[in-house]
């Protein structure tokens, strides 16, 4: 029976640009390394930088074959907190929540706080993407710093999986400035 | 070897791992990521095959028909408006039977724009001389394309291969596939034969010159022997993949639960998973359903289907298409194969232009379409999903098609 399968959704949020596809993956082959059954499916929307994209990630201990977009996630995480100071885009965010469901976002603790959600998990990602020179066409690239953020929050999946991923994914120089943000990522993120 | 890869670069792994020679194609989202590992595969000397650029895929097709006829395992894909754009060089390889596999990532046809997934592009060219492939994963396009070739090649067979998958949520989904590499599968796809359609310059011949009546039809009912062939070369393939590998896909039909059921849920492609997931619900709620997922469209899997299907109460055909004017494709095919059974089949149009059918849906589906048997109401097809107040609002009124 597959509906027996119990797996774990989670939705990113981002612009175009800033890596939220990108995250979704390195998500899903981190799991796979710790023998997970994770796949990653991105919803693209106009083909432009700074759209709000969105991608997901389903996991589990068994193969999952559901494919449909996720509803209810478990986590949810944002790239850019000023998705958030937008109504039509913060209603998407906020969209299908549990009362369970964590958020995970790019924010100081006073914009966190003022979401007045329950479980808010927040890192100031944008400052550790300027600080690792990680821009690309002026936009900061958020996401590896917010995927080492969600791997803490998460808990189940090792941080050296996580860095095998980010390695698997980039060499040279690439790789040491997402290393960094990843590890910054992970050990910055409080909860509120 | 396990790697988590999106469908887009399964299908480019099959190709390398099949020994593809010849690449020759022109990107369209969604199946840009196909031929963009591809290149990089050749460019870094991890794929000894020949990389040609065109402008279009008219042309992309043109230059798989020569490297085929001079004997080279060729590969291309393409997407909606790439492939309707290449569709008079898809007869042209079709007749010249000339065993090329394609990839097709299926994509809505404009106008009005769109880039994700529908079926109208690829069933559009149903009727051609292609075998026609559709796969639910990422893992089903690895394995997919690699039997194609083992299919197409088949010396009784010699007709192309179209391999469909899903825009987005096959073509970019990331998932664990099982990969495996180019001397594993050497002991499954030998080399290319050469055969008798190959260029030979010792040996030169006039092809594809003005056939007049007198012969022209003996040429289309060699083309349907052949596909009739393919359907048995397709299981054969299947099961010896299976048996080398470990992974096989029932052939022309894939079944879940369907030995004791009363209803059969039918579909292909992506919204497949969400279909097994919807068929464990309604068993819960004491349904007998099974879901029979089309794996081959051509050849068309006629008696496979009417043994399964025709003593069912229920047979639900769910399209990811719509032929303007008559209903879903694959519904209007198997209403004609169930004509005098005493099943009743609901043929619904679902998900077009990338519509998300989720397992909620399909378990509604199910319902409605029991409760409509139930009550003698069975219309020729049903759209799902329409947004009534938008279309009232446009055209002030609501058309639903007719019982029959």
């Amino acid at each position: 029976m597959y509906s027996t399968v119990v797996y774990k959704e989670i939705r990113w949020h981002g612009r175009g640009g800033q890596g939220a596809v990108t995250s979704a993956e390195l998500f899903a082959a981190a799991a796979v390394r710790d023998g997970f059954y994770a796949v990653s499916i991105p919803f693209f929307g106009a083909e432009r930088r700074g759209a709000h994209v969105v991608a997901f990630n389903r996991i589990s201990d068994t193969r999952v074959y559901v494919r449909s977009s996720i509803k209810n996630p478990d986590f949810v995480v944002v790239l850019d907190s000023k998705l958030l100071g937008l109504e039509h885009d913060k209603k998407r965010i906020f969209s299908g929540l549990k009362k369970e469901s964590v958020l995970v976002v790019n924010a100081d603790k006073e914009v966190a706080e003022s979401l007045g959600w329950r479980n808010v998990a927040c890192v100031n990602a944008t400052e550790i993407a300027l600080k690792n020179r990680l821009v690309l066409a002026g936009i900061p690239l958020t996401n590896t710093a917010m995927l080492g953020a969600l791997a803490k929050v998460f808990g189940e999946i090792s941080l050296k999986s996580f860095e095998e991923a980010v390695k698997a994914k980039w060499s040279g120089r690439r790789a040491e400035v997402n290393l960094m943000a990843l590890r910054e990522g992970y050990s910055g993120v409080r909860w509120i | 070897m396990r790697l988590v890869l999106t469908g887009n670069y399964a299908a480019a792994y099959a190709a390398k791992a099949a020994k593809v020679e010849v690449v020759s194609a022109y990107p369209i989202t969604p199946q840009t990521q196909v031929v963009e590992k591809l290149s990089e595969f050749i460019e870094r000397g991890e794929m000894n095959a020949r990389y040609i650029r065109v402008e279009s895929e008219h042309s992309a097709m043109a230059a798989c028909i020569g490297a085929a006829m001079a004997g080279a395992r060729v590969f291309t894909a393409t997407s909606a408006h790439g492939l309707i754009y290449m569709s008079e060089m898809l007869w042209w390889a079709a007749g010249a039977r000339l065993p090329i596999v394609m990839g097709v990532i299926t994509r809505a046809m404009a106008p009005p724009w769109s880039i994700w997934s529908d079926h109208c592009d690829l069933l559009s060219l149903r009727d051609i001389g292609w075998i026609i492939y559709f796969c639910e994963n990422a893992q089903e396009v690895f394995d997919t394309i690699i039997q194609a070739y083992k299919v197409a090649e088949n010396e009784e067979v010699l007709l192309p291969a179209m391999v469909g998958w899903d825009a987005f949520q096959t073509s970019h989904t990331a998932e664990p596939v099982d990969v495996l590499s180019p001397d594993e599968v050497s002991k499954y796809l030998p080399p290319r034969r050469p055969l008798p359609y190959v260029i030979d310059f010792e040996r030169p011949f006039t092809h594809g010159s003005l056939c007049y009546p007198d012969r022209y039809m003996e040429f289309r009912y060699l083309m349907d022997l052949s596909m009739s062939k393919a359907k048995k070369a397709i299981v054969e393939a299947d099961e010896e993949y299976g048996d080398l590998f470990g992974r096989k896909y029932g052939g022309v039909l894939e079944k879940y639960l369907c030995e004791d059921a009363e209803i059969a849920v039918v579909t292909m492609g992506v919204l497949s998973g969400d279909a097994r997931y919807a068929v464990d619900i309604l068993r819960k709620e004491g349904y007998k359903v099974g879901l029979v997922r089309l794996r081959v469209v051509r050849p068309f899997p006629s008696s496979e289907l009417k043994k399964e299907l025709k003593s069912k109460k229920l047979v639900c055909v769910i399209d990811r298409n719509i032929s303007i004017g008559r209903g879903g494709i694959l519904g209007t095919e198997i209403k004609a194969l169930l004509k005098n059974s005493s099943a009743n089949v609901v043929n619904v149009v679902a998900g077009i232009g990338g519509r998300d059918v989720s397992y909620e849906d399909i378990v509604n589906i199910v319902k409605r379409s029991l409760d409509l048997v139930e009550k003698g109401e069975v219309p020729e097809y049903m759209w799902y999903g329409i947004d009534k107040e938008y279309v009232v609002k446009a055209v002030g009124e609501y058309y639903e098609p007719p019982a029959l």
